[in-house]
């Protein structure tokens, strides 16, 4: 059993602790179970399953750190590891940024551990396969798709008293389907960690309603157009804001929240007074890890209230030079939204385009967050609250940070990529090229 | 070590963002132990048995195993400070079988007799359940066995002999003579692979491969703070498929343009390149913006290699175009009506595209592939004529090819083989012709040097690169700097736009260490080779922007 119970996981780091005799030691055990399903031109083509356990152990000298892991947990092997990780610790060089460890913290409760997921066979996840090549079969379309379940653990603890424990599932399921003669295509993709809740059917009947829709999309002229960016367009422009928000950048002035002639953005309002942003590891759609991997706790943190940045992320070792409270980056976020669903925003819009996703999505400037990327697998004209007819894919070139000030209209939230996000209504979204793809 | 632990380890993670997960695969051991020569030809020989003979007693008609010992060396410093310094090693069998007509796979890194044994049966009952949904049976190419055979990298220097302290000095000054330079913050790392891989088959090969590569790079930023802005340049180098004589800095390997940037051959100046791209950040900070519209383009093949590794070398990888990658990378617009037209204009008739895995110093290069083929050249466009792809032995029968192309590649033991990318690479012109010439015989353009931002579509149509220096050109002379810069064009518009390209003198290599691909992701290595190549009339776009 790779999924251990944190008085067993516990048992082994004190024993791993006990070897040591370096100044510090720090521990990390992880375990999981995974397996995959991958399919194409509806039929299966790879598939797997992994099961690992992961001690890793990081032995500290003065600033000297070295790191060393193992997947075999009886005694000889955790001492060797021990004795590994502070050879390789004696041998490095001073880091001069080296903190010294925490010592023990008090961690929230979260619940992102469920049995139905932990406990899914190879059957089963054949049948979730089959349930969506199944309707494409039957539509004489074609189905590509790819379904990866976890189940596992983390634990942490060190030399000075530290202990943590997070088990957590997760399902991931993403198909492409495509009409035969290449002129369709439409995607849908779901993440949950609890495996009741996923519908591959369900999902693959979207998938098939946008293939058979955008078949035949027509050319518009590239310029600025309002769009509805469906929430796994939105979160994808979103989250690169979020991970980008890091107070060194920001003081070492190379951060969209650096200021002119030095300082950050911190406190200042800097997108649309409707977007609020907060992290929470006990959010019960996206429960996340209640720590770091370097022990600090995640807390419900608001990054963005009412359009002014309320934090910033920061290192220990940034938070002590500075004299702030270090900040951890969060796993996922939740922007909050309406009660509109995506059908009433395309029914309050007169002219625009409808988003379904987005590809290939690269920056251009870390200054300005400027990013370029296509549209993909579904993008439709918006005429007098309905969908007219499928348009041929753009490219955009456009910063978040300048749509979160477009903001026309915010839907509901809906979980997409382990943050929660709403569709998101917005104007002067600039395409600069169309694309040939499909 | 998973991503997320590897993230930690790279410090602020630079990086990270570019660095697959199965980069960060094994176990960190300490640099010593690299240098242990690993188990010998004969021993892995018995083991490979083990693992054919029981999968073809469970009913497999076909198998193959893999025994791959993985050693990756890396180093992370910022400005003064090393951050971290990690070796690490990954060692285990993947066994691949075919019965029923169906592929099955099975991983382990218990290399003993039992484990090997219990892997070929999992992986021959994997194929047996998959069966029963599979409606393409495999149709696999014959390969005749090659016996006992071996294959080296040819190195001049092991870079894992070199002392951790030497790469270390080295990145120091790399780093203070960027300081010493004008940036305000420099990283630099030094990756290097070696992968020792035996391969047997139930064909009747036993391959021993012992193959090497490695990637010198860094970012310099330059900061301007009263106005609120800020610059970066990466490095000018190649990751490449050589020792650590690649960092001899040999004055024979390098040039530079009209007295601008100074190009890298086979041999790289960490150094100096650190010193000119500390100047050349700062010079970026006050360079023009560039006005929108078209312009003649000439690209160095640190800039041009990405640009054909995304335009030629994906569209044309057979699986893509079958869509066996359509969920994730795309399918592609080189279909196979057009290759079968012959007649598909892929570019100007100067155009000439090889795929090979056996040019020196390039980083597919290997003696065979992951299915046991021997590597070859072979022509992708021809006079600018689609004229083939890029396939593995269960693809090549759609091609009416009897042989497959040596396309077959796994990044671990524990991940299946699938069709990667060979090196593709761009011919040079018979004809003599140099940079110089080349830019004295354009009016109105822009020569762009090193790897920047690239997006290219699903099916590799529409795409957009930018780079890491750019110059513009007025009538026959570099006249400055310009920065904000990027190009966007269509595949097949843009290589019937190449006009002039350089000659042999001026081929190099570009290569790119993390290409990913597939579900669950795999990373591979290749190198794209080409000279100074110039396209007539690109669009031009404005990258600048205000927050």
């Amino acid at each position: 059993m790779v999924i251990l119970t944190p008085d067993e996981a516990k048992k082994i780091i004190d024993k791993v602790l006990s070897y040591s005799q370096a100044d510090e030691l720090s521990v990390e055990l992880t375990g999981s179970r995974t397996g995959n399903i991958r399919f194409a031109r509806n039929t299966v083509s790879t598939s797997g399953e992994t099961e690992n356990l992961s001690l890793s152990v990081t032995a500290i000298f003065g600033k000297k750190i070295g790191t060393a892991t193992v997947n075999e947990l009886d005694d000889a092997s955790l001492e060797k590891t021990v004795r590994r990780a502070e050879e390789v610790a004696r041998l490095a060089p001073d880091n001069p940024e080296y903190l010294p460890l925490l010592g023990p913290q008090k961690y929230l409760e979260s619940q992102g551990y469920l049995d139905t997921t932990a406990r899914l066979e190879a059957r089963q996840r054949a049948r979730l396969a089959v349930e969506s090549i199944r309707p494409s079969r039957e539509k004489k379309l074609s189905a590509a798709g790819y379904q990866e379940d976890s189940a596992g653990f983390q634990a942490i603890g060190n030399s000075r008293g530290l202990f943590g424990y997070y088990p957590s599932t997760s399902v991931n399921f993403s198909v492409t389907i495509r009409t035969d003669d290449g002129t369709g295509s439409g995607y849908a993709a779901a993440d949950y960690n609890d495996v009741a809740q996923l519908n591959t059917r369900a999902a693959t009947e979207v998938a098939i309603q946008k293939a058979l829709a955008s078949q035949n999309a027509r050319a518009m002229e590239p310029g600025k157009y309002t769009v509805i960016l469906e929430p796994m367009a939105a979160g994808e422009l979103v989250q690169f804001m979020v991970r980008a928000m890091d107070a060194r950048n920001a003081d070492e002035g190379r951060s969209f929240l650096s200021k002119k002639g030095g300082g950050t953005r911190l406190g200042e309002k800097l997108l649309d007074e409707r977007v609020t942003i907060y992290s929470d590891p006990q959010d019960p759609d996206i429960p996340a890890s209640p720590f770091s991997s370097d022990g600090l706790p995640q807390q419900k943190v608001v990054w963005f209230d009412k359009g002014v940045v309320k934090n910033v992320s920061c290192s220990r070792y940034w938070a002590a030079q500075k004299g702030l409270a270090p900040l951890p980056q969060p796993s996922g976020f939740r922007m909050d939204g309406g009660d509109a669903s995506l059908a009433e925003l395309i029914k309050s819009t007169e002219r625009g385009i409808l988003v379904t996703r987005f590809w290939y999505t690269r920056w251009l400037d870390p200054q300005t967050l400027l990013y370029t990327g296509l549209t993909r697998d579904g993008t439709f004209y918006i005429e007098n609250g309905q969908i007219k007819y499928p348009v041929k894919n753009f490219r955009f070139n456009e910063s978040p940070v300048i749509m979160l000030n477009n903001l026309e209209a915010i839907g509901k939230p809906v979980r997409t990529r382990g943050s929660m996000v709403p569709p998101l209504k917005i104007r002067d979204f600039t395409f600069s090229s169309l694309s040939d793809a499909v | 070590m998973n991503r997320r632990d590897f993230v930690r380890l790279s410090g602020v993670g630079l990086g990270a963002a570019m660095l697959p997960d199965t980069w960060a695969a094994g176990k960190p051991v300490p640099a010593a132990e690299l240098l242990n020569p690993g188990l010998d030809p004969a021993a892995k020989k018995i083991l490979a048995d083990v693992a054919l003979n029981t999968a073809k007693s469970r009913g497999a008609t076909y198998a193959d195993v893999r025994i791959g010992r993985y050693l990756r060396q890396y180093f992370f410093t910022r400005e003064t400070k090393v951050e971290n310094i990690v070796n690490s090693e990954s060692y285990g069998v993947g066994i691949r079988v075919i019965a029923d007509g169906t592929w099955g796979f099975a991983a382990t890194n218990q290399v003993t007799k039992e484990g090997i044994a219990r892997c070929a049966e999992r992986a021959v009952a994997l194929a047996k359940a998959n069966a029963e949904i599979q409606t393409e049976p495999v149709v696999l190419a014959p390969q005749k066995g090659v016996g006992v055979v071996s294959w080296k990298t040819p190195i001049q220097k092991n870079a894992f002999e070199i002392p951790v302290k030497e790469k270390v000095d080295l990145l120091m000054k790399v780093n203070n003579s960027a300081l010493q330079n004008g940036a305000a913050f420099v990283t630099s790392n030094l990756f290097f692979v070696n992968e020792q891989k035996y391969f047997a088959s139930s064909d009747g090969s036993y391959i021993d491969q012992d193959i090497h590569r490695l990637w010198p790079t860094f970012t310099v930023t330059a900061i301007d703070k009263a106005a609120g802005r800020f610059k970066s340049r990466d490095a000018l180098s190649a990751p490449i498929g050589m020792g650590y004589e690649y960092l001899d800095g040999l004055a024979s390997e390098k040039h530079s343009v009209m007295g601008y940037p100074t190009v890298y051959r086979y041999s790289y100046d960490m150094v100096e390149d650190a010193i000119l791209a500390a100047k050349q950040a700062k010079d970026k900070l006050k360079a023009r913006s560039v006005p929108a519209g078209k312009y003649d383009m000439i690209l160095d093949p640190s800039n041009l290699g990405l640009t054909i590794h995304e335009s030629v070398g994906h569209p044309l990888e057979l699986d893509r175009v079958l869509g066996y990658e359509a969920n994730l990378a795309g399918t592609s617009f080189a279909t196979l009506d057009k290759w079968r037209s012959k007649n598909f204009q892929y570019g100007s008739n100067m155009v000439n595209f090889v795929a090979d895995k056996t040019q020196p110093h390039t980083m597919a290069a290997v003696g065979f592939d992951d299915e046991g083929v021997p590597c070859k050249e072979w022509n992708l466009v021809k006079d600018g004529i689609l004229v083939n792809y890029q396939a593995t032995r269960d693809q090549v029968h759609i091609l009416g090819e009897t042989a497959s192309h040596g396309c077959s590649f796994a990044d671990s033991w524990d991940s299946v083989q699938f069709q990667r990318m060979p090196n593709v690479s761009l011919r040079p012109s018979p004809d003599k012709y140099s940079i110089t010439d080349m830019i004295r015989d354009v009016e109105k353009g822009i020569y762009i040097l090193g790897r920047g931002s690239s997006s290219i579509d699903q099916q590799r149509y529409n795409f957009q690169f930018s780079g890491q220096l750019f110059y513009e050109i007025k009538n026959g002379e570099i006249v400055g700097m310009l920065d904000d810069v990027a190009y966007q064009s269509n595949t097949q518009e843009f290589w019937n736009s190449c006009a002039r390209i350089c000659d042999q003198d001026d081929y190099r290599l570009f290569g790119t260490f993390f290409d990913g691909k597939g579900q669950p992701g795999q990373a591979s290595a290749v190198s794209h080779g080409c000279p100074t190549t110039r396209f007539n009339g690109v669009n031009v776009i404005n990258t600048g922007r205000k927050i």
